[in-house]
């Protein structure tokens, strides 16, 4: 049968085909759809994991037991996962396991572009990179053979252009079932204290010298001679700008990018006249070709920042390129928070009370921007509560109270919670506040332990951040209406002037949750355009609905779209002259 | 079937149905016998950001992206992002545009203004510009959603490609309980000159 399929779904195909059982993950743009698609499956089982280490625990869990699993995250989420990935490739599998990392070369939405390639060199893990849908179905499943051929967890590497881009997909069959789950106790295998894996560690550099080779002879590593004189490696998404920007050139394609077909690749050069190694971000394969005594050019003519497309390739390799029609310069369209979304209020004191404001991953990294403008620092999930502490600890008294950390629910509970205890036990006087919009809102609304349901849409038990805090210790925790404005001004500003921890809850969902009977929006409001003075305090919150029209009254007056607004009431608390009411 | 790859360049508003315009085109290539290639970002463009997608079909597609100045449709949903992406089109390349202008944030707080006469400085730049008036015609065929299939008729009329495997498409897409008014819809876009 075919079909289009983006990489995700494919990938979710290939798992399906695979005869996958587990399937677990923490949701990160752009690998989330994967899970988001196997759950068409019943056969799978898939859940979202609280983050990205947990996620490759349960898939190993499966995996020793013998069932085959598929774990996915996106790049920087397997920095989350590394250490429990380290081990593994030690251990090896019992059934496949594999793990997709999903890049995102130029950051489309990203805190930075790492190369997950290195992670496969540095593991010690062989690594597929698929260059269209049809082969992030067919990888998928080759990923599981060679997984459980040479015993070891495979990752398969997407990046952005391939998980979100479609193509034509030719689709197969489940396999029956390659086998059944149960216990094997085998700890000289499964144990790695030290004596078992210094065992181990042998065994693993023995595998990448036998995959390098025999990944000489792989269909998946494939030569493409055709008449111009120059030859290219190149993999993945890089494999089709070049055969689009060079269609000449003759290619060695690389399915497998770690470890490298060194034979291969000799053969490959000797047959061409001039060697490129055309790849997006590191020199990953150029260093290693380099280092075998080859050769080759690569990152003197291509960035080593940003995803690649055709005509970066061709200006690479001096083509002439398309005319552009030149245009004027535009106001940018960066992405907002939504009308009515829940954290305005709450960025919106903050910027008031002149918080220093320890950022997190997520929606609210939007109240960076003007003319919220309500956060300082943003590096990774879950860092924001413990990076305040780390400022309390050398700030004055006062200045440490200008210290807020802000984080999601979902990113709480991922790895901000472990901060949290940090901060309570080491005394770290700075207020958090927990924004529990009761879903995991920027990657799309997955649910999460906050939100009381599982990905394949069971109700289950819902955390209380409230008892949870307190259990951790967090002596003042306190649960506030962030739409109401006042009541978000005297209880952080309270909070802030407590010289030890303390937690605020807010307790408004997320407007796009799409479980009904949780987000009620109000009746759109309207301007008073007599009472208007055009003073602009309710542009002050920066929300998509509330338009500045210029040419109206004296000053210029607002204007809020009707079919925009979800009626949070925000802007008219900001109006001294009541203009913002109810429309009637 | 030539080897010429035809290249289409969605663009747009978040929100907007870009991404299921683009479904749409692809699957009817498909349908059609074509390789088809489809390549968007999104993740944070439901917030009201700026959308592009690209779609490819031919005898064969490398790149699901589109290369620069070789676009030949450029399909946008508004008139500020459609200017803003013209340099991907080739010159002499077509344009099919919504008639309709959203502020972005910028414009909304009154910092900066939105840039005057775009529709005319398309038509300036690309003479072969069809201006729709989307969101009329879609409340005409029944629900102002229906913009989007409006303008994909419109579309549709300049490329080659029999009607049977659009309606197929949109059939296949589009939730029942919308299909007649989207049908009417993209036949009225499709009546556009
Ligand atoms: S998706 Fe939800 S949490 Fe995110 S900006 Fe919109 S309302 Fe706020
Ligand atoms: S009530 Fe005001 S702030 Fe809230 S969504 Fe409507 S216009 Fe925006």
């Amino acid at each position: 049968m075919k079909e289009i399929l983006s990489g995700n779904e494919a990938i979710a195909r290939g798992a399906y085909e695979a005869g996958v059982k587990v399937a677990c993950a923490y949701p990160g743009t752009p690998s989330t759809e994967i899970l988001e698609n196997t759950i068409r499956y019943r056969e799978i089982d898939s859940s979202w994991a609280t983050n990205e280490k947990v996620a490759l625990e349960v898939g190993i869990g499966a995996s020793f037991v013998g069932a085959r699993s598929l774990v996915t995250m996106k790049h920087v989420g397997v920095n989350v996962a590394a250490d429990p990935l380290f081990t593994l490739s030690y251990t090896g599998v019992n059934g496949g396991l594999v793990l997709v990392c999903a890049d995102d070369p130029e950051l489309h939405s990203s805190q930075n572009e790492q190369d997950s390639r290195n992670y496969a060199k540095f593991a010690k893990v062989p690594m597929l990179e698929p260059a269209d849908s049809q082969e992030c179905l067919e990888f998928t499943k080759l990923a599981y053979e060679i997984s459980e051929k040479y015993d070891t967890p495979v990752l398969l590497r997407t990046t952005t252009r391939i998980s979100h881009s479609k193509s034509v997909v030719n689709m197969g069959e489940r396999t029956d079932l390659v086998r059944e789950a149960k216990i094997e106790k085998n700890a000289a295998k499964f144990v790695m204290l030290p004596g078992n894996a210094r065992v181990r560690h042998v065994v693993v550099e023995d595998r990448t010298v036998q995959l390098s080779k025999d990944g000489c002879s792989m269909p998946i590593n494939r030569v493409e001679m055709r008449e111009g004189k120059i030859g290219v490696i190149t993999s993945g998404i890089a494999y089709q700008h070049v055969r689009e920007a060079l269609p000449e050139a003759s290619v060695l394609k690389l399915g497998m990018v770690h470890p490298l077909p060194f034979d291969l690749i000799r053969e490959f050069a000797a047959k061409v006249e001039k060697l490129y190694v055309v790849e997006e971000l590191d020199p990953f394969i150029e260093e290693q070709v380099k280092a075998i005594g080859i050769p080759v050019i690569g990152k003197e003519i291509i960035s080593i920042c940003g995803e690649l497309t055709p005509g970066r390739v061709r200006k690479a390799f001096g083509l002439p390129e398309n005319a552009a029609t030149a245009v004027e310069k535009l106001p940018g369209r960066p992405p907002n928070m939504c009308p009515g979304c829940p954290h305005r209020g709450v960025f919106y004191t903050l910027n008031q009370l002149k918080a220093y404001v320890s950022g997190d991953i997520g929606c609210y990294t939007l109240g960076f921007m003007p003319p919220l403008s309500a956060m300082d620092t943003c590096v990774c999930m879950g860092a924001s509560i413990g990076m305040a502490t780390g400022a309390v600890k050398v700030l004055s008294p006062e200045e440490r109270k200008k210290v807020v950390a802000v984080i999601g629910d979902s990113t709480f509970l991922h790895t901000g919670i472990n901060g949290l205890m940090d901060m309570v036990y080491n005394k770290g006087a700075a207020t958090v506040i927990i924004l529990d919009n009761r879903i995991t809102a920027m990657t799309g609304r997955q649910e999460n332990p906050g939100s009381g349901h599982t990905l394949m849409n069971d109700p289950t038990n819902a955390v209380d951040f409230e008892l949870l805090c307190k259990a951790i210790g967090v002596k003042n925790v306190r649960t506030i209406n962030p739409l109401d404005l006042d009541e978000c001004r005297t209880v952080i500003s309270e909070e802030m002037e407590r010289p030890e921890t303390s937690v605020i809850i807010t307790d408004k969902p997320c407007v796009l949750i799409k479980r009904e009977g949780i987000f009620k929006a109000g009746a759109p409001l309207q301007v008073v355009e007599e009472s208007c003075t055009g003073c602009r305090a309710c542009l002050k919150i920066g929300c998509p609905a509330i338009e500045w029209v210029p040419s109206s009254g004296k000053k210029g007056k607002a204007h809020i779209d009707p079919l925009l607004c979800n009626g949070c009431d925000v802007c008219s608390q900001l109006c001294k002259f009541s203009a913002i009411q109810e429309a009637k | 079937m030539s080897d010429k790859v035809t290249n289409i360049v969605l663009v747009g508003v978040g929100g907007q149905g870009i991404l299921l315009a683009a479904e749409i085109l692809s699957e009817t290539f498909m349908l059609a016998g074509f390789d088809v290639k489809k390549s968007e970002i999104h993740g944070m463009s439901q917030r009201g950001g700026s959308v592009v997608s690209h779609v490819r079909y031919g005898k064969e597609v490398f790149s699901p992206m589109v290369p620069e100045g070789e676009g030949d449709i450029l399909f946008g949903f508004e008139l500020m992002e459609s200017y803003r992406y013209l340099s991907l089109l080739k010159p002499g390349g077509a344009v099919v545009v919504n008639d309709l202008c959203i502020a972005p944030p910028a414009v909304l707080v009154g910092q900066e203004s939105y840039p005057a006469d775009m529709a005319l400085k398309i038509q300036e730049l690309c003479p072969d510009c069809l201006l729709v008036d989307g969101q009329n015609l879609a409340i005409q065929a029944g629900n102002a959603r229906a913009a989007n299939t409006v303008l994909l008729g419109a579309v549709s009329k300049r490329l080659d490609i029999e009607e049977k495997y659009w309606i197929e498409a949109i059939e296949k897409m589009v939730p029942k309980k919308a299909l007649e008014v989207n049908l009417k819809a993209f036949e009225m876009g499709r009546g556009l000159k």
